[in-house]
């Protein structure tokens, strides 16, 4: 196995105000499917098609809207042992924590951190496989390309979250030096080169699995994004978000940073998705991409050649 | 949802615009419709805070709004969000959006950081 360590995020749990609307526009409009549900906290776990664990999105009817934690799947239950104590020998999270096995339906323990620009961030090795409902003989047996029934605009997984937070540097650092991750593309003031703005991270093949931009904030949550195949689909979601009236933010366009194709919208808490295509295969010898502020408009969106009122205002 | 029989205006102070209430539309649907500007809009779903005004007059309801960008204190003054603010009779507000800002924040050696009116914690707790 080449890919080792951190493999992926695994979850992300989104505060919602209303748990009914919320369901309705995650399962209709965005196409997940409700894999279980926790009366008792007001949580419910989502997965996408292709997703193979039991879910990767868990909603929690809360007061605020914004992000509880986001949790990544390791390669094993040694190495959460060996990340969580790395993290702890670090000094440079806090909050540290362990929640026993079953706090999340089929998932096994999971280790808990704040990470310096005030995000819970989640390790954990175990979740039960529902698999993706391809397999024509058995599961996983003579596959189809994709499973019937899918509904609203059904992306094939969770990708990644953007987050905004004060103290890039040392969020970056825990990321980089504790985690393993690279650095895909960084964005860096021209009048002050030293100091970086915004990070893109990789713990995988993916141009990022997620990214950060420093604001003079603690903890908020700028966006999950799910993946779509083709650019087609992207603009398929356009004509899907239309039709349900939800609130889009921009798009369809391309970034210049990932060189995605994305769509930004927002479910009924104000909570920012997105759905992308495209992007690049990154390797960990692959130098970081560097952008300077005066060309963030062209690298937040492509077309446009500058970034809308909401990008940098407007988060949960 | 309300049930209006004539609609009520609605009065943006900061800008000057006026616009019609349209029957089960927030004040920030409403305004958006009119091809007004005066609040700043942002989610339109109550979990951004950018579209907070003041109402300085008139009745209303509204919608579940983010603790986050609302306290109970803020409330009860009458600072709510455009977007989960639906009128029952003539309104007045004030929008906070650019205007609250308050002091230089930390953290602020980029030009592009934009400090939103947020209550601070210990008002929110409260
Ligand atoms: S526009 Fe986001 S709270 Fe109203
Ligand atoms: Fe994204």
């Amino acid at each position: 196995m080449s890919l080792t360590g951190v493999l992926r995020p695994g979850h992300v749990a989104i505060r919602v105000l209303e748990l009914e609307p919320a369901l309705k526009h995650y399962t209709e409009v965005l196409g997940l499917t409700e894999t279980a549900r926790d009366q008792k906290n007001k949580r419910v776990f989502l997965k996408a098609w292709d997703e193979h664990d039991h879910h990767s999105v868990v909603l929690r009817e809360a007061d605020e809207a914004g992000m509880d934690y986001m949790g990544w799947k390791v390669d094993s239950p040694a190495t959460l042992k060996k990340l969580a104590a790395d993290v702890e020998k670090s000094k440079l999270c806090q909050d540290l924590a362990w929640i026993p096995a079953g706090e999340h339906p089929g998932t096994g323990e999971r280790f808990r951190f704040t990470v310096p620009t005030g995000h819970a961030m989640e390790l954990y090795a175990e979740k039960d496989r529902l698999g993706n409902n391809c397999g024509t003989d058995g599961p996983d047996i003579n596959p189809l390309p994709w499973p019937d029934n899918l509904k609203g605009i059904a992306p094939s997984r969770f990708d990644h979250c953007l987050l905004y937070g004060d103290d890039l540097d040392g969020t970056c650092k825990v990321f980089r030096d504790v985690l393993g991750f690279g650095l895909s593309e960084q964005v860096l003031l021209k009048a002050d080169p030293g100091t970086m703005i915004g990070a893109f991270l990789s713990c995988s093949n993916k141009a990022h699995d997620i990214a950060f931009i420093r604001q003079p904030v603690k903890g908020k949550f700028h966006h999950a994004s799910f993946e779509l195949g083709s650019w087609e689909k992207v603009l398929r979601a356009g004509d899907i978000l239309s039709r349900h009236q939800t609130s889009i933010d921009i798009g369809p366009t391309r970034h210049g940073i990932t060189r995605g194709e994305t769509i930004y919208f927002f479910d009924p808490s104000g909570n920012r998705n997105e759905v992308f295509s495209g992007g690049y295969i990154y390797y960990p010898d692959k130098p970081p991409l560097t952008w300077y502020d005066d060309s963030l408009g062209p690298a937040i969106f492509y077309h446009d050649r500058k970034i809308n009122e909401s990008f940098l205002s407007v988060f949960t | 949802m309300p049930h209006l029989i004539t609609p009520h205006l609605i009065t943006i102070e900061n800008s000057g615009e006026r616009f019609q209430s349209v029957d089960g539309m927030s004040v920030l649907a409403a305004m958006e419709q009119a091809r007004c500007r005066g609040i700043p809009v942002g989610c339109r779903n109550g979990g951004c805070g950018a579209c907070k005004v003041r109402v300085t007059s008139g009745q209303y309801r509204t919608g579940k709004m983010s603790r986050a960008v609302v306290s109970v204190a803020d409330e009860a003054q009458g600072c709510v969000l455009a977007c989960k603010t639906y009128p029952q009779s003539d309104l007045g507000v004030e929008a906070l959006g650019r205007i609250l800002q308050t002091g230089p924040s930390r953290a602020t050696s980029f030009s592009f950081a934009i400090p939103r009116p947020e209550s601070p914690r210990s008002e929110r707790e409260a």
